[in-house]
């Protein structure tokens, strides 16, 4: 490798390039569903980064994390949308999801925290479902979520006056408006990314590792174990409303479906599957758990129709087949993760 | 007709199921401490597989009952197997990994498992055939039917003979030694292996059971009914104390209970504002309530945390 | 002399076991104060109480004038007990300096808006942690293994380690649970200086130890338990002379 690669800037500068330059790359030869796929994958990264936070740092096992995003969603879904006929500024709404998810993640964590591990996941796992029942059945008496058909015609997050929805030319480049979203999505990605560095290499971060690595001591050091995990479970959940609130936006569209307990899996599996408490390597989980199985939904039909001459399986079906049997073997030989801390790395082999 | 009784009828056939459901989760937390997520799936591995064979031979005319237990016989066997082959590819190499670890394998096989019934049983819903008479009986006011009767007495005699199992037999002292403390329980003699795949093994049977009588109580099938299945039955076995065989049980039945009463209740109890589409809300509701008065469960011994 | 910490009549059971009862004693401002006893006598079990890892059923315990009420294991560490454990607990995937920063945690500010903005004042207090724990690290005689991960340091090294981050808290009292468990005897005789050292840098210690000869040896005064009473209470020479004592190790042993 040339010395100037080495360089930490040069990097800086050629992940910045391929940032910027992805959307339109893919745009031209693969189409504009594929630059959706790059903005979901954005989506998915930050919600990976804000479960990174309570799972990966802290040590918290919530399986229940999608019930914030699903809150970020409704809230905006609520406040800008013909459905009440409330038209709230967006730049407003998708702080207050944030805040709202984070005292929901207060009001879950304040009674279960003092539980052991495995209670805990349970408890969020049934606070996620409890969620989504209450959000398919909130239409009767009082119509409060439509239930199972969603709110519809959102509105668009918009951006100095310009709805991201819409395509606009710049500098005679086309963009379409799911590569408006994209850079969008990107710059909040990264944004989080940065507040979870700082996070991380601080008294706060070092107080969540330390929960992690043994509770006891951790509170025999004078940390107040219960307030330290309650801010992760509350910093977890606004990342989780803020994206919740990106997702309304950018879909114009939600319901109770989107919030599932195999989301809360999916994004459990990235941040696992990346490498725990790494920031890369849940990027990286991220990145691979989007992107993968949509390029298998995308190939495995016409594969199966070149090799067999008909589709044998259904694509939907092996994806997920496959997405299990990934889940299974990548743990098996890499039981810390992909990408996971150097230090944590021989963790296993003890 | 007494809504009240009617409703703990229900419930307790419901409750029943789940607490041999339950039974399956809490022996192995017990003794590996590892919530074994894939089980809800080995029910519905139990009740799909046993239709295979029970359809064809409905049809040919057998008496039910004799069809039901050739269906139950050819279930346990795939789940045997199959609770047997999970436990050695996605448990046992991962023993001493990072906690998450087999966690994260469990769901991969949850949804290799859901995957493959799809593909082998298919999308739809599949009625079940009808094996036992199932004309209402009048209970006090309430009706029972013969299968719901059928479901509760046998659930209870296979409870019965699991604690007998548990309390009195060689492999039950093992199970309960290896429960305690693994290492120690090896120096003694016992070989913690064999008694871990004992363990999902009996826990698998038990699910091939429940999986056979669920699908004969709604007289329906289909591939993903082990998730919420699983969800409720794990629920039951913190409920009742996470580890306690008994725990289990009482968990499991209360539940049931919980469940049907709440279902039938919540719409007097809230003025019509909630309806009994909330009935799944009841289950976590209640558990989250019993953690956070109980945190180890009804009958969960206080672990005191070591110093 | 001035007493730094007074326990009157503590006591604590478990189920129908009594662990303790009815404990008192006192430790003096700047001394080292023994707590000695056959196994099972209720010494850790004191040293939880005390810490407040577990609740105490009666008494109570005064510390530097005013009364430690019920209150959990950080309180207690803000009130300044730090304490050790005797299988040693370390933060195993962190490095040694990252161990003795937690124990800073105490005596920090910073928050999440701090640690997101990054700003002058939270920039000083992270050099001054900094600083501190690896003033610490260089005290305990463990400097050079600053960047090394805990769970890679030797045993004795972590015996170390445990203690600066005890320290890091700024106890009054510091706390230690058999710290020469598992220690040979060159290992025992380091420790023993170090925490001479403490004493003589005006730390007040109380010591759970096994050693007999440690204890003897290092303490000002020296408390027995048994079967969770206090049997004796005294210099180190007396208690060896003592009938009780002698006869609780006996029978202890027998």
């Amino acid at each position: 490798m040339p010395n100037a690669l080495r360089k930490p800037w040069v990097g800086i500068a050629l992940i910045a390039a391929v940032l910027v330059v992805a959307p339109l790359a893919v745009g031209a030869s693969l189409g504009n569903a594929w630059v959706r796929v790059l903005d979901f994958a954005a989506l998915y990264v930050m919600l990976a980064l804000g479960l990174n936070i309570v799972v990966g740092f802290a040590g918290l096992l919530d399986l229940g994390y999608i019930a914030f995003y699903a809150v970020g969603a409704y809230l905006y879904a609520l406040l800008c949308s013909p459905h009440f006929g409330i038209h709230w500024p967006v730049w407003a709404v998708l702080p207050l999801g944030a805040l709202v998810a984070g005292i929901f993640g207060v009001l879950l964590g304040a009674p279960t925290l003092r539980l052991r591990g495995d209670y805990l996941a349970i408890v969020t796992l049934g606070f996620g479902e409890i969620i989504r029942i209450f959000l398919n059945n909130l239409n009767t008496p009082v119509n409060i979520t439509n239930g199972p058909q969603g709110i519809a015609r959102i509105d668009p997050i918009t951006l100095f006056g310009q709805p991201l929805s819409r395509p606009l030319e710049f500098l005679g480049v086309g963009f379409s408006g799911v590569m408006l979203y994209y850079y969008l999505f990107v710059v909040l990605a990264l944004g989080i990314v940065f507040v979870g560095i700082r996070l991380q290499d601080s008294r706060i971060g070092r107080a969540w590792v330390a929960i992690r690595e043994d509770e006891v001591a951790a509170k025999a050091c004078g940390i107040n174990t219960r307030n330290v995990k309650l801010l992760a479970f509350a910093m977890g959940a606004s990342f989780g409303g803020i994206s919740g609130g990106l997702f309304a936006g950018f879909q114009e569209f939600v319901s109770p479906e989107s919030f599932s307990l195999l989301e809360s899996v999916m994004v459990l599996c990235m941040v696992v599957l990346g490498g725990m408490g790494h920031i890369p390597g849940v990027i990286l989980g991220g990145l691979l758990l989007t992107i993968l199985p949509e390029i298998f939904r995308q190939g495995a039909g016409p594969l199966q129709q070149a090799l067999f001459g008909t589709v044998v399986l259904d694509p939907e079906a092996l994806r997920m087949l496959l997405f299990g049997l990934a889940l299974i073997a990548v743990m098996l030989y890499r039981p810390a993760g992909l990408w996971p801390e150097p230090r944590h790395r021989s963790e296993y082999k003890q | 007709m007494d809504i009240l009784l009617q409703q703990i009828v229900n419930g307790l056939t419901l409750g029943s199921i789940y607490a041999l459901v339950a039974l399956g989760y809490t022996m192995v937390y017990g003794i590996l401490g590892l919530i074994n997520f894939a089980h809800g799936e080995v029910v519905m591995v139990g009740a799909l597989s046993s239709l295979t064979v029970i359809r064809p031979l409905a049809a040919s005319g057998l008496p039910g009952p004799v069809v039901m237990l050739i269906g139950l016989a050819f279930a346990a066997l795939v789940c045997m197997a199959l609770g047997f082959s999970i436990e050695r590819v996605a448990y046992r190499p991962l023993r001493n990994a990072p906690r998450l670890a087999p966690l994260i394998t469990a769901i991969g096989v949850s949804i290799v498992l859901q995957q493959l019934a799809m593909l082998i049983w298919g999308r739809s819903y599949h009625s079940v055939p009808e094996l036992l008479p199932n004309d209402p009986h009048d209970f006090f006011g309430a009706s029972i039917t013969e299968v719901q009767i059928v479901i509760i007495v046998v659930a209870a005699a296979t409870m019965a003979g699991l604690m007998l199992l548990v309390n009195r037999t060689r492999l039950g002292r093992a199970m309960r030694a290896t429960a305690e403390n693994p290492a120690i329980a090896g120096l003694m003699g016992v070989d913690a292996n064999r008694v871990i795949s004992m363990t999902f093994v009996i826990g698998s049977a038990l699910a091939a059971l429940a999986g056979v009588l669920i699908s004969a109580n709604y007289g329906i099938a289909h591939y993903h009914m082990g998730f919420i299945l699983g969800l409720k039955a794990f629920t039951a076995a913190v409920l009742g104390g996470i580890g306690n065989l008994a725990g289990a049980m009482v968990g499991g039945i209360l539940l049931g209970i919980i469940e049907a009463l709440g279902a039938g209740y919540i719409g007097d109890l809230t003025g019509g504002v909630l309806g009994s589409s909330y009935q799944d809300v009841f289950a976590f509701f209640v558990l989250i309530v019993v953690l956070i008065f109980r945190p180890s469960g009804l009958m969960g011994e206080k672990v005191a945390e070591r110093a | 002399m001035t007493v730094l910490l007074e326990a009157r009549r503590v006591s604590k059971h478990f189920g129908g076991v009594q662990a303790l009862k009815d404990v008192s004693l006192s430790i003096n401002a700047g001394e080292i104060y023994g707590l000695i006893g056959p196994n099972g006598a209720g010494k850790t079990t004191f040293f939880n109480v005390l810490t407040g890892l577990y609740r105490r059923d009666g008494g109570e315990v005064v510390f530097g004038g005013t009364p430690l009420r019920l209150s959990s294991p950080h309180q207690v560490a803000q009130a300044g007990i730090a304490r050790t454990f005797q299988n040693i607990r370390l933060f195993a995937n962190m490095t040694a300096l990252e161990n003795v920063m937690v124990g800073r945690h105490l005596r920090t500010r910073a928050g999440v808006i701090g640690a997101v903005v990054r700003g002058r004042g939270t920039r000083a207090e992270e050099a001054a942690i900094r600083t501190r724990a690896q003033q610490l690290l260089h005290y305990v005689g463990i400097g050079d293994s600053a960047n090394r991960v805990a769970r890679h340091l030797s045993y004795g090294d972590q015996r170390r380690l445990e203690i600066a981050r005890a320290l890091a808290t700024d106890p009054k009292l510091l706390a230690l649970d058999e710290p020469a468990a598992g220690m040979n005897a060159t290992e025992t005789a380091a420790l023993k200086t170090l925490i001479e050292g403490l004493r003589a840098d005006g730390l007040t210690v109380l010591l759970i130890e096994h050693d007999v000869r440690l204890v003897m040896g290092l303490c000002d005064r020296v408390a027995v338990l048994d079967y969770g009473e206090k049997i004796a209470e005294d210099i180190p020479a007396n208690v060896q002379q003592d009938p009780t004592v002698i006869g609780a190790y006996l029978g202890g042993a027998a």
